[in-house]
C-alpha cells in the first residue's frame, strides 16, 4: 500500500503545482492579494507531498518490495542498506523524481525565506517555478512513474550498477541536482522580472544569494564527479571532456558569470538585460545537462538507456521552458532600461571581461560537445576529443586568470590600470619567480606556466585584502584590527579566487604525473618514480555482494616504509561485472595511485601512478565552494532580507 | 535601421539559437527511433575518405612521412597514433608486434610526445613501425579527428580509410577485426 500512497502523493503534487503555475501569476497580473498569497501555500504543499512521495519510494527500497518496478530493477536484498537507499536515485525514474523533489525544495525555500519580497514579485517567481514543476512532475507521473507495479514480483531485484555502489557516487546526484535545480530560482526571478518589466538593485540583491548557493553546490557536485572518475574508473585522470562532464561544466561557466553580473546589477544597476539572459541561459543549460543525458542522443560512458518516447516528452518540456522564457526575453527585454554607466577600465569593465571570457569558454565547450550532433544530422560521424578542448580552452583561460587578480583591485565606475597593477607587483613577481624556477628545475613549460598562474591567482586573490588593511603602510596592530573588521564577503571572494588557484596548481602538478604498467610476481620489487614497490601477496576476500581479488603491496622510499596498500578487483556476481577498486595513498602533495589489472601467467598486472598535487584539483573546488558559502553567510547577516515587516493578513 | 528594431532583433538571437538547437535534437531523436542513427557507433568521418593531408617530421632514425607515402607500397597499411605517456599504448604494443611480424606495414605517429620519451618507449616496448613520425603539436591529430591515443586507422591500397579503431588493440581485436579486414582489402 505504501507505493500507492507515494503514487497518490505524486498525483497530488502535480495538481498543486498546476495550481501554483496559474493562480499566483493571475493574482499578480490582476493585483488580487488573495490569489497572490496562494503561491507560498501551494509551494509548501507541493514540497510536503513530494517529500512524502520520495519517502514512500525509499521505504519500498528499504523493505525490498520487488513488486515495485523501480525497486526490482535497481535494488536487491543482498545490498547494504545504504545502497538500497541511494539506489532510489541511481536510476532514470528515481533520479527524475529526486530532481522534482529538489525543485520543490527550491520553491518551498522561496516561499519560506522570501517573506520580505514584494508580494507581486514573490507571486510571479513562485508561479514560474510552478510552471516548471508542473511540467516535469507530469512527465514523472505519466511517462516515468517509479511506483509502477510488477506482477508477479521477482524473488530478487536486479541490483544497481556496481560502478554506482560507491559512497562518492551515491551522494553525487543529490549535490549535483541541488546545484542544477538551484539555478531555477534565479531563472524564476529573471522571468518574473521580464513579466514585471523591471530589474533594479533590490532584484539583484535577491538573486545573488540564491545563485551563490546553487553555484556552491554545483561546484562541489562537479568536483565530486571528477573525483569519482579519478578513483573509480581507474584511468588516473580527472577530466575526460566527456559530453556528460561537459554538460555539467556549461551551467557552471554561465552560473559563474551570472554570479559576478548580479553584483553589477546590485551595486551599479547596469548590465540588467545581460544578467536576465544569463539567468535564463544558466538554468536552460542545467536542464539540458540533466535531460539531454537521458535522451540517449549523446555518446558517453555515463549514458542512461532510455525509451525514445520519453525523449520526445522531455524535448517538448525543454522547448516550452527554454523557448518560452527566451521568447518572453525577446519580447520584453528591450523594455528594461539600463541606467548605470561606467568606463571600460573599472570594476564593472573587469566583470564584463570576466563575462565575455566565461561565456566564450562556454561557447567553445558547447561547440565541442554539440558539434558531433550537428554533424550527425548531415550523416557525418565524428567525435571531438581532448585535443580540440585543450587547444581552444587554454587560450581563453590565460586572459581569464590574468584578469581574475586584477579585477578586484579596480575601483567601481572608473579606475586606472597602472596603480592597480602596482598593487599587484609583488604577486606578479613571486608568480614569475615560481614559473622561472619550475622551468629551470624541471624543463616543463606547461607545469611552469601552471604553477606561475596558480601563484598569481592565490596571491592576487588576497591583494584586495592587503590593500584594504593597508599592510606595511600602517602599524601591524592597526592592520590587524582592520583585518578583523573586514566583512566575510570580502574574505569569501578572495578565498573563492584562491580556490581556483589551488585547482590550477593541481592541474599543473598532474601534468608532471608519472605512470607505468608492470607485471610482477609475488615477492618481486620494482623501482618507479623514486619509490620501491613490492608485491607481497595476492588473496581473495568476499564482500557483502561481491568477491574481491586483493593485492597487498608495500611501498618504500629510501628504505622507509611509506604505506601498505590493497588495490582490488571486485567481481559482482549478480551482474557479472568487474570493478577496479584503486588504492590511493595521498599526503596531499602527491598521490600514489595503484590499480590492479588482473593476473597473467602467474604475474599480476599493476598500473602505478605517482600523481603530483592530484588532491589539489578537488581541494581547490572545495575552497571555491567554501569561499562562496562564506560570502553567503555574510549576505544573510547584512541583508537580513529588507527589514522584515509584519506580515500583513489577507482579508478573507 | 532603427536602433529600437535592431535591439529587438538582437534580443531575438538567443531564441533563434535555442530553436535551431531543438530542431537538431528533434531530428536526431526521430532518426534514432527509425534506427538510422546510433550515437554509440564511434565511426570516423574519415571512413570511406582519403587520409587528410599531412607531412610530419621523422623520429630519428626514421624519416618523416606524408599522407601520400602511406600507400606507396600499394598494399593496405595501418596508421597508428601513440604516445609514450599513454598506458593503453603500452598494452597494445604486443598486438602491434604481432601484426608487424605478419608483415603488415604500420606507420606510427607519436602524438604530443618528446623525442627522448618516444625513443625510450620504442626501445622499451619494441618498435613495430615501418616509420615513426612526430606530431608534436597535435594538429595532424585534429585533422584525423583523433579521439585519444592509441588510435589505429586501416588504409586500403588506394589510400582510402576503411576503419578507425579507437583505443588499444588486443590480440582478440587483431584476430577478429584487423586481420580479416586486411585480408579482405588484399
Amino acid at each position: 500500500m505504501i507505493p500507492e500512497l507515494g503514487h497518490f502523493a505524486l498525483a497530488l503534487a502535480v495538481a498543486l503545482a498546476a495550481a501554483q503555475a496559474v493562480l499566483p501569476i493571475v493574482g499578480a497580473q490582476s493585483r488580487d492579494p488573495r490569489l497572490m498569497a496562494a503561491g507560498p501555500a501551494l509551494a509548501v504543499g507541493q514540497l510536503i507531498s513530494l517529500v512524502f512521495c520520495y519517502g514512500c519510494l525509499v521505504w519500498s527500497a528499504v523493505v525490498n518490495d520487488f513488486s515495485v518496478y523501480d525497486v526490482a530493477m535497481n535494488s536487491s536484498s543482498t545490498e547494504p542498506l545504504f545502497y538500497r537507499i541511494t539506489g532510489t536515485w541511481g536510476n532514470h525514474d528515481g533520479s527524475i523524481l529526486l530532481w522534482c523533489l529538489v525543485l520543490s525544495i527550491c520553491g518551498g525555500a522561496v516561499a519560506l525565506f522570501g517573506r520580505g519580497l514584494p508580494s507581486a514579485l514573490r507571486a510571479r517567481v513562485l508561479g514560474v517555478m510552478g510552471i516548471v514543476s508542473a511540467g516535469f512532475l507530469l512527465f514523472t507521473l505519466t511517462a516515468s512513474n517509479p511506483f509502477r507495479r510488477m506482477w508477479p514480483p521477482p524473488i530478487q531485484g536486479a541490483a544497481i550498477n556496481p560502478l554506482l555502489q560507491d559512497p562518492g557516487l551515491a551522494i553525487h546526484p543529490p549535490i549535483l541536482y541541488i546545484g542544477y535545480v538551484g539555478f531555477s530560482i534565479p531563472f524564476a526571478f529573471a522571468v518574473a522580472a521580464l513579466l514585471e518589466g523591471r530589474v533594479d538593485a533590490t532584484w539583484g540583491r535577491w538573486v545573488r544569494p540564491w545563485t551563490l548557493a546553487a553555484w556552491c553546490f554545483l561546484t562541489c557536485g562537479i568536483a565530486l564527479g571528477s573525483w569519482w572518475a579519478y578513483y573509480e574508473l581507474g584511468w588516473g585522470g580527472f577530466w575526460f571532456w566527456d559530453p556528460v562532464e561537459n554538460a555539467s561544466l556549461l551551467p557552471w561557466l554561465t552560473g559563474t558569470a551570472l554570479l559576478h553580473c548580479a553584483i553589477v546589477v546590485e551595486k551599479r544597476e547596469a548590465l540588467k538585460t545581460w544578467t536576465v539572459l544569463l539567468a535564463i541561459a544558466t538554468f536552460s543549460l542545467s536542464l539540458c545537462g540533466t535531460f539531454m543525458v537521458r535522451s540517449g542522443i549523446l555518446n558517453s560512458v555515463h549514458s542512461f538507456a532510455v525509451d525514445p518516447t520519453q525523449g520526445v516528452f522531455i524535448l517538448t518540456l525543454l522547448a516550452i521552458t527554454i523557448g518560452g522564457s527566451l521568447a518572453l526575453f525577446a519580447f520584453r527585454a528591450p523594455v528594461l532600461a539600463a541606467s548605470g554607466v561606467f568606463a571600460p577600465i573599472s570594476r564593472e569593465g573587469a566583470l564584463v571581461l570576466n563575462n565575455v571570457l566565461l561565456c566564450s569558454l562556454c561557447a567553445v565547450v558547447f561547440t565541442g560537445t554539440a558539434y558531433p550532433l550537428f554533424a550527425a544530422l548531415f550523416h557525418v560521424q565524428l567525435s571531438v576529443g581532448p585535443p580540440y578542448f585543450h587547444l581552444t580552452v587554454v587560450p581563453l583561460l590565460v586572459p581569464l586568470f590574468l584578469a581574475m587578480s586584477v579585477g578586484p583591485v579596480l575601483a567601481w565606475k572608473r579606475a586606472d590600470l597602472a596603480p592597480a597593477l602596482l598593487r599587484l607587483w609583488w604577486a606578479g613577481a613571486i608568480a614569475a619567480l615560481i614559473g622561472i624556477g619550475t622551468e629551470l628545475g624541471l624543463h616543463r613549460a606547461f607545469a611552469a606556466a601552471g604553477f606561475a598562474g596558480a601563484a598569481w591567482l592565490i596571491l592576487g586573490a588576497f591583494a584586495e585584502l592587503v590593500e584594504r588593511i593597508r599592510l606595511f603602510r600602517i602599524p601591524l596592530g592597526a592592520s590587524w584590527s582592520r583585518l578583523r573588521a573586514q566583512r566575510l564577503g570580502v574574505w569569501g571572494g578572495a578565498i573563492a579566487h584562491a580556490g581556483m588557484g589551488v585547482t590550477v596548481a593541481g592541474i599543473a602538478g598532474m601534468s608532471l604525473a608519472l605512470s607505468t604498467i608492470v607485471a610482477v610476481a609475488p615477492g618481486q620489487t620494482i623501482a618507479f618514480g623514486g619509490y620501491q614497490w613490492t608485491l607481497l601477496a595476492m588473496h581473495d576476500v568476499p564482500g557483502p555482494n561481491y568477491t574481491a581479488q586483493v593485492a597487498d603491496l608495500r611501498i618504500m622510499r629510501d628504505g622507509r616504509q611509506v604505506a601498505v596498500v590493497h588495490p582490488s578487483l571486485r567481481t559482482f556476481g549478480q551482474q557479472h561485472q568487474t570493478v577496479t577498486d584503486t588504492s590511493i595513498q595521498t599526503n596531499l602533495l602527491r598521490d600514489l595511485y595503484i590499480a590492479l589489472g588482473g593476473e597473467q601467467g602467474g604475474k599480476v598486472v599493476l598500473r602505478l601512478h605517482v600523481n603530483t598535487l592530484a588532491a589539489f584539483v578537488w581541494l581547490g573546488a572545495l575552497v571555491m565552494a567554501f569561499g562562496g558559502a562564506l560570502s553567503l553567510v555574510d549576505r544573510r547577516l547584512r541583508v537580513g532580507a529588507p527589514a522584515r515587516r509584519g506580515v500583513v493578513g489577507v482579508p478573507a | 535601421m532603427d536602433a529600437i528594431i535592431r535591439r529587438r532583433l538582437l534580443m531575438l538571437g538567443p531564441l533563434g539559437i535555442a530553436a535551431a538547437g531543438s530542431g537538431v535534437f528533434w531530428a536526431l531523436m526521430l532518426r534514432m527511433q527509425q534506427g538510422k542513427y546510433d550515437p554509440h557507433a564511434l565511426q570516423s568521418m574519415l571512413v570511406g575518405k582519403p587520409l587528410p593531408d599531412f607531412t610530419l617530421p621523422g623520429q630519428t632514425p626514421s624519416a618523416g612521412f606524408s599522407n601520400t607515402d602511406v600507400n606507396r607500397g600499394k598494399l593496405p597499411a595501418l596508421v597508428n597514433f601513440f604516445a609514450s605517456w599513454c598506458i593503453p599504448c603500452v598494452e597494445e604494443s604486443s598486438a602491434l608486434d604481432e601484426l608487424a611480424r605478419q608483415g603488415v606495414t604500420i606507420w606510427g605517429i607519436a602524438y604530443k610526445d618528446k623525442v627522448a620519451a618516444t625513443a625510450g618507449f620504442l626501445t622499451r616496448y619494441g618498435d613495430p613501425y615501418h616509420q615513426v613520425a612526430r606530431d608534436a603539436d597535435g594538429r595532424t591529430a585534429i585533422n584525423f579527428g583523433l579521439y585519444g591515443v592509441p588510435e589505429t586507422y586501416v588504409v586500403d591500397r588506394t589510400g582510402i580509410v576503411r576503419l578507425r579503431y579507437a583505443g588499444g588493440l588486443s590480440s582478440d581485436s587483431v584476430r577478429d577485426t584487423i586481420l580479416p579486414l586486411l585480408r579482405k582489402l588484399g
